[in-house]
């Protein structure tokens, strides 16, 4: 039967994650068996602080991240056609793909001790600022990356409100708060959980910012100990504890926040009502276009200064090297690469969630392998590149094909990276069309790729094209997994940016970094017209 | 082809708190109206013929056999909804065509079936349409031109023209009746019209908490003897 | 990671009852800035294989940790012939891995600070740890490290983490090198000075060319790099009186190596002019040995430290996690 095709789909492609994660866990094992002393050494006071400082951070960053882009991704709701809407969507994606070094300079540019804002800063503290490092640098640079990409998701969800809702409400007389309380806010509920678990995530596993901005080493994160572990102290051992420790710790604050939420029902009616109209008024208008105005100023601060910083390099020149162009064209390709494999396994995951989902009796609770397929997947996030990279080089290096395995690694890895953020996407979408569909297209037996064509990809390639633009800026950005593999075999853009910064060419890693911000944008606009085509 | 025999026996259903079960014959080529207040379990009983949902016990007898663990698309059923009969983004032959080919793999006789169970249908020269540049009765014709195509002997009605105003409606009702007279088919239809019924149906079945609790004539139940809660639902 | 013996017998049994393989072929794993196209290695390959008439081949990875790392995973099933780009304060772990075999060449033509007598690692280069300054902001830098140290927190500098990086922990043991069992206290006091930590030596010199902070820890090299490519002088190391950390980057061969030829070859090409002329001004370092011509003007203006120091790599090895330990309880109050 088609259900079951799904389902083996699904399946499939839970256990290429789980061969992922699973085979690169193996891997650091074996080599670990030798001595395992390390794992039970690792456990102790140090680890506690270095614990509770990544937990701290996180949740503080994922406050402050998501609740500022409640209201932003409401005030966009609130207007779906003001001029240059939709370059604010796509910029919100940028930051996603840049290196966090580069991000961190961005920020700095600013709110540095020789930052832009450092004169105003001193005449109102009336000392000599510091430059935002500690704590605050490290939220700041958080916030930076992900109130964007939660504003963005949110977004999503908000416009996945029926219409027929938004007319009522229109006709119905409801006030902002009213349509907030009634409307917007139950919507919210249902994905905050989800995008707050992401959030969190991230901001567990942050390295560079964490260390760069955080002014010593009080801000330690797990990541860092685990890097640590495995790359200066060569200790397998105490990196899997570590990592384990990393996901439990993750997977238990996630599971609260999960709690939390509620899940909302599709929407299943024929959407043919045209787009629904704005409805704020005067007064609302003003204090969306302030909301609106201030994220943009905050993620576009850090993004100009980047710009400025690039624009200052010799442009012409790192255009016309043939290094700059491989380096393109590699990431070009994988990150394409990765991201087609990632929104095919996002949806082999949503059909085959959605498709148990049918199966079970409506009163019953999911199963695991419902919820595996749903929020399980999102764990690998926590789960750090140079933990895979080192995991399955130890597996591979007995087939003499680990330079061969390169490319397929960072593929794999950045598209597993990215699944939770195309899920995300996808699955809503999915699951209205599913309740939209199902039963005409199971009386008319359309099945299989027939279906997959004709049925299904229609009404997701909207969504499908999201996840794509999300995956691809991702995988742009990533250079963690190739740290072991061997940099000639994969020369990325960021991996050329670092090597350059790593040999006094720093306005040549500038002008990288203002490349690779294009090459994103150019992207996520080729993704956004494949979403608008018909 | 003409139409097949429905038969419903000790089927059980749950839904939820809700214990239902259902028993009922239908001839072949009768046209029977399920009536009865909401939440009764009318369109569940619908679901069961089409396969949508599986009976936790007894039989299911589509033409003398046995529907059970035959998947939607392989019973001799059609089936109208009231919404969402129509893929959005596929315009109209294509909506229909998917009623020869799941696949739409199309030859041209098909293509020339297609439009004359549109000229059938009264929606001759609107192949190119997309549902939403439709009217409602229109997209409902549509639906009812796929059935054609599809050419199956058992047709259900779920509440299929209830949107329709009451003109529109009265023509859809002629146009179920035109087309039966030239196929022949079973027809079940859920509706909260006794119009409807009048027009059109041979028996009524009268479904109230899970069960079918009266079939009779049509011209019977709408008699002083008809049962009680039936003349109270229809609020004689 | 400890190599049981008897495994270790039974490979080199294997390899030497191996076919001879085609020995018209060196492979080198290096760290990527030198096979970078402003790196060493391009000019390195194209003399080699002049002389050599065989296909030199480089394999880079990020780091001189990462290559060490690299080697420890594929054991002595590495494709090495030769690993060049180790530091001095990963010998001592990387002779323990026993993938090493003795490199057999003359060190006459060597010379770097402090001397050079080891059966396995032979120096290409070398160079000292160093605060590097704007001398756009600092008139009148610290003159010693203890001076840098007891100076007040109002001029900032940006380090390296000694967990993350060769300079970081470079300057762990500059600190131990000098302070001895005050080290902890020294840290204490410079904490306040301490603008951040950087996970490597990229991001803290990028930190400090965007202006951030007048102060970095990086290599007295490093105004070289500035003068030659940027004609600026405006970068400048400060000298210690007392002495800097001396880091000196050798390459050995592995047990592979061991059995081609090419491998000792090599090791031997590279104490040579025709290897050593191609460091000054791609790696950034000093020679360990004679180079055709005389170095970039430039590098004779650079601080000569009149003091190397230096501890010993077996007693970094055995120390280094109670020394980081310390620096973090120090640094993290």
């Amino acid at each position: 039967m088609a259900r079951d095709r799904r389902i083996l789909a699904g399946v499939a492609g839970l256990g290429l994650i789980g061969l992922l994660i699973g085979g690169a866990f193996a891997g650091l094992a074996f080599e670990a068996a030798r001595d395992w002393s390390g794992a039970a050494a690792a456990f102790d006071a140090y680890l506690v602080r270095v614990a509770g400082f990544t937990l701290w951070q996180a949740t503080l960053s994922t406050l402050l991240s998501v609740a500022p882009a409640i209201l932003v991704a409401r005030a966009l709701a609130r207007h779906p056609a003001f001029p240059g809407r939709g370059l604010v969507l796509k910029l919100f994606l940028v930051p996603l793909a840049l290196p966090a070094i580069v991000a961190a300079m961005g920020v700095l540019a600013l709110l540095g001790r020789a930052g832009l804002f450092a004169d105003p800063l001193t005449a109102l503290t009336g000392s000599r600022w510091q430059g935002i490092y500690g704590l605050s640098g490290i939220l700041v640079a958080h916030v930076f990356f992900n109130l964007p990409l939660a504003a963005r998701l949110l977004l999503q969800a908000l416009e996945a409100v029926p219409a027929d809702q938004w007319r009522l409400a229109a006709q119905l007389g409801m006030g902002a708060s009213a349509s907030f309380r009634l409307i917007e806010w139950p919507a919210l509920r249902a994905a905050l959980p989800g995008v707050a678990g992401l959030v969190f995530m991230l901001c567990v596993t942050s390295f560079t910012i964490v260390l760069t901005l955080g002014g010593g080493p009080a801000a330690t994160t797990l990541e860092v100990a685990i890097y640590q572990a495995l790359r200066f102290d060569f200790d397998p051992a105490r990196a899997v504890a570590l990592t384990a420790l990393q996901i439990a710790l993750t997977a238990a604050a996630v599971l609260f926040l999960l709690r939390l939420g509620a899940d909302m029902a599709g929407d299943a009616s024929l959407p043919v009502a045209p787009r629904r109209p704005a409805v704020a008024g005067a007064a609302e208008r003003v204090v969306n276009a302030a909301i609106i105005l201030a994220a943009l100023l905050f993620v576009a601060g850090p993004l100009a200064a980047v710009t400025v910083s690039g624009l200052r390099a010799d442009l012409a020149r790192l255009a016309r090297e043939p290094a700059v162009h491989a380096a393109t064209l590699t990431s070009l390709v994988l990150a394409l690469c990765a991201a087609l494999l990632c929104v095919a396994l996002s949806l082999a995951l949503a059909a085959a969630r959605r498709a148990l989902e049918m199966k079970r009796p409506r009163t019953a609770r999911p199963s695991l392998l419902e919820r595996m397929l749903d929020t399980g997947a999102g764990f690998v996030l926590v789960v750090p590149p140079i933990v895979v990279g080192a995991g399955w080089f130890v597996a591979l290096r007995g087939t003499g094909q680990v330079f061969a395995a390169a490319p397929v690694m960072v593929i794999a890895v950045n598209a597993v990276m990215a699944m939770p953020f195309a899920i995300r996407a996808i699955r809503p979408a999915w699951d209205a069309a599913s309740a939209r569909h199902e039963r005409l297209a199971a009386q008319l037996g359309i099945t299989g790729l027939a279906r997959l064509r004709l049925i299904d990809w229609p009404s997701i390639r909207r969504p499908a094209f999201t996840a794509l633009a999300f995956a691809m800026a991702l995988s742009l950005g990533d250079l963690g997994v190739i740290a072991l593999f061997g940099s000639d075999s994969v020369q990325t853009l960021p991996y050329l940016l670092l090597a350059r910064m790593g040999s006094y060419r720093t306005m040549d890693a500038a002008g990288l970094a203002l490349i690779l911000g294009a090459v994103c944008l150019a992207l996520t606009m080729l993704a956004e017209r494949g979403r608008a085509a018909r | 082809m003409s139409g097949a025999a429905v038969r419903l026996e000790n089927v059980a259903f749950s839904y939820g708190e809700t214990a239902m079960s259902f028993d009922l014959d239908v001839e072949a080529s009768e046209i029977v109206a399920i009536m009865g207040p909401s939440g009764s379990g009318k369109s569940t009983l619908l679901n069961l013929v089409a396969g949508f949902e599986a009976p936790s016990s007894g039989r299911i007898l589509i033409g003398g056999e046995d529907a059970a663990g035959l998947p939607p698309a392989q019973r001799p059923v059609s089936m109208v909804f009231q919404e969402n009969n129509l893929f959005s983004h596929l315009d109209v032959a294509r909506n229909v065509g998917l009623g020869r080919s799941p696949s739409l793999r199309l030859t041209g006789a098909d293509r020339a079936d297609i439009a004359a169970a549109l000229a059938r249908t009264g929606l001759a020269g609107k192949e190119k349409r997309l549902p939403a540049e439709l009217s409602g009765g229109e997209r409902q014709r549509v639906a009812l031109a796929r059935a054609l195509l599809r050419d199956r002997p058992v047709l259900l009605l779920d509440e299929a023209f209830a949107s329709l105003g009451p003109a529109l409606r009265r023509e859809m009702l002629e146009l179920v009746r035109d087309l039966d007279a030239e196929r022949r088919m079973t027809i079940l239809m859920v509706t909260h019209h006794p119009g409807d019924a009048r027009a059109l149906c041979h028996r009524i079945a009268f479904v109230e908490e899970g069960r079918v609790a009266a079939v009779a004539p049509t011209a019977e139940m709408f008699s002083p003897d008809a049962p009680e809660a039936f003349r109270a639902y229809i609020g004689a | 990671m400890r190599i049981n013996p008897s495994i270790l017998v039974a490979a080199t049994l294997a390899l030497a009852a191996a076919p001879a393989a085609a020995q018209d072929k060196l492979t080198v794993y290096t760290y990527d800035s030198f096979t970078a196209e402003w790196g060493p290695g391009p000019a390195v390959e194209k003399a080699f294989e002049a002389e050599c008439g065989c296909d030199l081949e480089f394999v880079a990875v990020a780091d001189g940790v990462a290559l060490l790392n690299r080697l420890r995973l594929e054991g002595k099933g590495t494709r090495a012939d030769i690993v060049l780009g180790l530091d001095t304060n990963l010998t001592f772990e990387a002779r323990q891995t026993g993938l090493f075999a003795p490199h057999g060449v003359t060190l006459d033509r060597v010379s770097v600070p402090g001397g050079w007598d080891d059966d396995t690692f032979v120096p290409y280069d070398y160079g000292y740890f160093a605060f590097v300054y704007d001398s756009e902001a600092i008139e009148t830098p610290p003159a010693s490290l203890r001076e840098l140290v007891e100076a007040g927190p109002e001029e900032k500098i940006v380090i390296q983490d000694p967990r993350t990086s060769t300079p970081g922990l470079g300057l762990l043991l500059w600190v131990k090198a000098v302070y001895g069992d005050e080290a902890a206290g020294a840290w204490a006091r410079l904490k306040d000075k301490v603008l951040t930590v950087t996970p490597g030596w990229s991001e803290a010199y990028g930190l400090f060319t965007s202006g951030e902070a007048a102060m970095v820890l990086s290599y007295t090299t490093s105004p070289a790099y500035h003068e030659i490519a940027e004609g600026s002088t405006r970068y400048k190391a400060a000298g210690f009186a007392k002495g800097h950390y001396l880091q000196v980057e050798v390459a050995a061969r592995t047990l592979r190596g061991a059995d081609n030829p090419l491998a000792q070859k090599f090791l031997d090409f590279m104490t040579t002019p025709a290897f050593q002329d191609a460091i000054p001004e791609a790696n950034w370092m000093f020679p360990a040995g004679e180079t055709s011509g005389p170095l970039d003007p430039a590098f004779d203006g650079l601080v000569k430290p009149e003091r190397t120091l230096a501890l010993d790599a077996e007693e970094v090895a055995e120390n280094r996690q109670a020394w980081i330990d310390e620096w973090l309880a120090a640094m993290s109050r």
